[in-house]
């Protein structure tokens, strides 16, 4: 689609993490892809790949995708070492082929941490986030309907954006998968952080976030160390802050 | 069987009200004894779930992804509508419902809408309340923004993903429940069949998508929130999982799909690059807030666009033809979705496309950027700033507004539209038809009811942007939960649902069979091989613009490729496993027969209405030449298609749509 130059073409080697369910003991085993578009999405070439396995009567690559834009956060490879691949700002789904050339080799792998086990080749199991969002991540008030007006209660536009900044995570678990602790801090500060600038989110702060991080640790995932390696690699560009917000409200939350 | 829409007596601004008053309720102590499943997490589903849960009943929730909070409501970005006329601009829930009627391109059903409009208002205090962080202007109220096909402002946002932070409200009101044991949550599974007991919804058959086994759960009542049907064109903005599984599944057992030609093909989305493409992405309808569609007015200048020989800024302000503010002065850029799409193809179809497939047009910020770097020059109070110094301003402006957006087009294109402007083409985006539901939101088999995309009820022949989140939360939040209440009343003697009856032993039987089949039947081509195929009759043949003729032969085309998806489709992997193949294979099967009945509906529909184009029924001479010719005399109905077999076979029932409180009229926005 570019303007200018010419279609680039290119042929790909694959390793691929296969793992037959979550009992079996997984392996790497090598592809080969050809004449892959420099425009197809990362993985619109592991849709190229599967088409392949599937008219040579072999198990195609299980993996997790739906929206394929970026929001729904099913999507989650290790592509080389990182969470979502060598872009930045982007999950795996919306990685181009453009970022790779002719001839590469690329290892591909599910997102790792104790408490995300393998289900099938790349698909892990993230319910330990839900059971974390189950312990308090919600506003406790009744659907009904029956709330004050919405503008009864003015919000600073910057206290508004900064809630939004939170909130956009997707809960892909990429920030768990970089990070050498497996931590979720990014993941758990950054839904209390919502809540904790939002007028709304005041009466249940405390309880809130003592419950949230005391599931988290349940979970079996690490501490931080202030690495940093979750803020890079999340593609919603969710700030460190939200974990300094976070030890702050459970510092308030314990005295 | 005669439809029965049970619209309540009365003012139309008093039905809603009346209706709740003298409804029947459900005792709480009562409401412990009393299942409900709804199967689908989105707006619509999700919403429902936990407002269900939370009024005391046990709710079991079914979604095909490893969490609620990925249904693909959470996809959607310019905003949800809501008549608060905070801006005081003369909104009003009238004006909402108007809005909604016209824009629907009258073929919805009045008291529907207006009770939409009238709870939207509601939804906002609902999602506020939740900590949704809805944009904000500096005095700490909520903003507002303009969407196509209103001359108001009444969208509330949140940045460009407003569909996430509603889905993430009612997703949060759905764990609280969880956590409570209220909802129980079946992850990863996905329905097959519902089973019908006395006449009766009475379960579901759903299969664990980690494990392949085969469960069977029973509830007093089922609601199915399942999403659209767009995925039958292959390529659309839907979620690769997005299907009608569920949606066809009810209707082979009873329940009526009403309108399935009303399909939204929305202007804006990033236009193929490939044959191995596998979705469409959409660029935000708020785009034309700004945005100028444009192609050349030369063909010679389109020709060496196509080649790649030119480039847009090459070609001078008046060699361009704007053909939206051509064409509709009065909204410009502004049209509704059907008219801009319909636009769009038009140019192209006549050569004037713009990129190497000729299915492009631009939309372009240039004049945008201009205009804002000017004003904010003059409140700056610079005099004689630079052409590069406006630009810089103006650009800083944009990228606030649209920044989001602009980057994930660059993302997928490779292209900065700052400086080029956007290439664009119209994509399958949403269905408005779906399941036929009264006013209760119930279909035509007792206590199986059907809410969001997934029914027919709201948008009539075209949807208004910002009314598919609105419709969503409206049903699950404040509409199903009242009304299924009055059908609950009567099963509280009733005790659970027994699964170990002939009946689910029935449906789990047809559905194990069914996926034997495909694992065992070894055959040639791939799911995929099928669902391109289908994709390619629908778009050609069944797409933006449609004649007898194509529609007849697109009916025979696809009935062909039903019979050989049946010899010759391959499934690899086994049953008792994860494999998606297989998951796929059950809703081509499905999409296979949807598809010949969408073309059937076409064909019967011999007018032109807001998604649905008859080339035949266009209007001749006069201002309005060459638009919509729309004949409410002969197809102001609903059509309600009963299965009998085959989808060729379905027989048709019409509800008449009265408009009582707004007047027919041709639909005009020149």
């Amino acid at each position: 689609m570019t303007n200018n130059q010419q279609l680039k073409y290119m042929n790909l080697t694959l390793k691929i993490w296969r793992q037959e369910d979550s009992k079996a003991k997984g392996r790497m085993v090598d592809y080969k892809v050809t004449e892959i578009s420099e425009h197809m999405s990362f993985l619109e070439m592991m849709d190229v790949l599967n088409e392949q396995l599937v008219n040579k009567g072999e198990d195609p690559v299980a993996f997790d995708h739906d929206c394929r834009e970026g929001i729904c956060g099913m999507c989650s490879m290790y592509i080389n070492g990182e969470a979502h691949g060598p872009d930045r700002g982007v999950t795996t789904c919306q990685l181009h082929m453009r970022m790779f050339k002719d001839g590469d080799t690329i290892t591909i792998e599910p997102f790792r941490a104790t408490a995300f086990p393998v289900i099938k080749d790349l698909v892990v199991d993230r319910s330990s986030f839900e059971r974390i969002q189950q312990a308090g991540g919600y506003i406790s008030v009744n659907t009904s309907g029956n709330t004050q007006d919405a503008n009864s209660i003015p919000i600073s536009k910057h206290a508004a954006d900064e809630a939004m900044d939170a909130a956009m995570c997707i809960g892909c678990g990429a920030c768990v998968a970089s990070c050498k602790n497996s931590s979720a801090m990014l993941f758990v500060g950054a839904k209390v952080s919502q809540y904790a600038l939002l007028p709304q989110g005041q009466v249940e702060a405390a309880d809130r976030v003592r419950n949230m991080v005391a599931q988290m640790d349940l979970e079996g995932f690490g501490n931080c160390t202030n690495t940093g390696a979750c803020e890079i690699e999340c593609p919603k560009g969710i700030s460190l802050e939200n974990i300094a917000r976070m030890n702050r409200e459970l510092m308030k939350a314990s005295i | 069987m005669a439809l029965n829409s049970k619209i309540p007596e009365g003012p139309i601004k008093d039905k809603w009200t009346d209706y709740k008053n003298h409804i029947n309720l459900v005792n709480p102590a009562n409401k412990r004894h009393i299942d409900v499943i709804v199967v689908g997490t989105g707006l619509a589903g999700g919403s429902a779930a936990a407002t269900l849960a939370e009024l005391g009943y046990n709710v079991k929730a079914f979604a095909y992804q490893d969490s609620p909070r990925r249904a693909h409501s959470i996809a959607a970005q310019g905003g949800i509508n809501a008549a608060k006329n905070y801006m005081g601009d003369g909104d009003s829930t009238y004006r909402l419902f108007y809005d909604t009627v016209k824009g629907g391109d009258y073929r919805s059903r009045e008291a529907n809408v207006y009770r939409l409009a009238e709870v939207s208002a509601n939804i906002i205090d609902q999602c506020v309340a939740q900590g949704v962080p809805f944009a904000r202007d500096y005095g700490g109220l909520l903003d507002n923004r303009s969407f196509g096909g209103v001359l108001v402002s009444r969208t509330f946002y949140a940045k460009g993903q407003t569909g996430q932070q509603l889905l993430l409200g009612a997703y949060s009101a759905m764990n609280r429940q969880i956590a409570r044991g209220k909802i129980e949550m079946f992850n990863r599974h996905e329905m097959l069949d519902v089973v019908k007991v006395n006449g009766k919804a009475r379960g579901i058959i759903a299969r664990n998508l980690i494990t392949g086994e085969i469960e069977r759960h029973s509830a007093h009542a089922v609601v199915i929130a399942t999403g659209g049907y767009g995925n039958v064109y292959y390529l659309s903005t839907n979620a690769m999982g997005s299907n009608a599984t569920a949606a066809w599944k009810i209707h082979k057992k009873g329940a009526f799909f009403a309108n399935p030609c009303f399909t939204q093909i929305h202007p804006t989305c990033i236009p193929r690059s490939g044959d191995y493409q596998s979705k469409l992405t959409l660029m935000s309808e708020s785009l034309r807030n700004d945005g100028r569609i444009w192609v050349p007015k030369h063909i010679e200048d389109a020709k060496s666009l196509q080649q790649r020989k030119m480039k847009p800024t090459d070609i001078p302000e008046e060699n361009r033809d704007y053909f939206l503010e051509r064409r509709y002065p009065a909204f410009g850029n502004l049209v509704p979705r059907d008219v801009a799409s319909r636009a769009a193809k038009e140019r192209c179809d006549a050569g004037f496309g713009v990129n190497a497939t000729g299915e492009a047009v631009y939309l372009d910020f240039a004049a945008a950027i201009e205009r804002y770097g000017k004003t904010q020059a003059k409140i700056q109070n610079l005099e004689n700033p630079s052409k590069e110094k406006i630009y810089d301003l103006g650009r800083a402006i944009v990228e606030e507004k649209y920044g989001n957006l602009f980057q994930m087009y660059e993302k997928i294109v490779d292209e900065d539209p700052y400086k080029t402007p956007m290439m664009i083409y119209p994509a399958t985006h949403y269905t408005m038809g779906g399941i036929w539901v009264d006013y209760n939101l119930m279909t035509t088999v007792n206590g199986l009811y059907c809410i969001g995309e997934a029914n027919f009820s709201e948008h009539g022949a075209n949807r208004l942007g910002a009314s598919a989140l609105m419709q969503g939360l409206a049903d699950g939040y404040f509409v199903l939960p009242y009304t299924i209440g009055d059908y609950l009343s009567n099963e509280i003697r009733t005790g659970k649902i027994p699964t170990n009856t002939p009946e689910f032993d029935e449906a789990e039987n047809d559905v194990k069979e069914r996926l034997n089949f495909f694992i065992n039947n070894k055959g040639e081509h791939s799911v995929d091989y099928y669902h391109k195929k289908l994709g390619k009759i629908m778009w050609d043949k069944v797409g933006m613009s449609r004649n007898a003729q194509g529609l007849i032969s697109a009916m025979a085309e696809i009935k062909e490729l039903r019979e050989d998806f049946w010899k010759n489709v391959k499934v690899p992997g086994k049953l008792d496993e994860m494999n998606p193949e297989l998951e796929k294979a059950g809703r081509v099967a499905d999409f296979l027969e949807l598809g010949e009945l969408f073309a059937k509906d076409a064909l019967m529909r011999n007018e032109s209405c807001g998604g649905h184009f008859r080339e035949e029924s266009v209007e001749l001479d006069g201002e309005q030449k060459g638009e919509a010719k729309r004949n409410d005399k002969e197809y102001a109905f609903v059509a309600a298609w009963e299965y009998k077999g085959e989808p060729s076979a379905a027989v048709l029932h019409k509800e008449e749509l009265e408009f009582k409180d707004i007047e027919l009229k041709q639909r005009s926005y020149k």
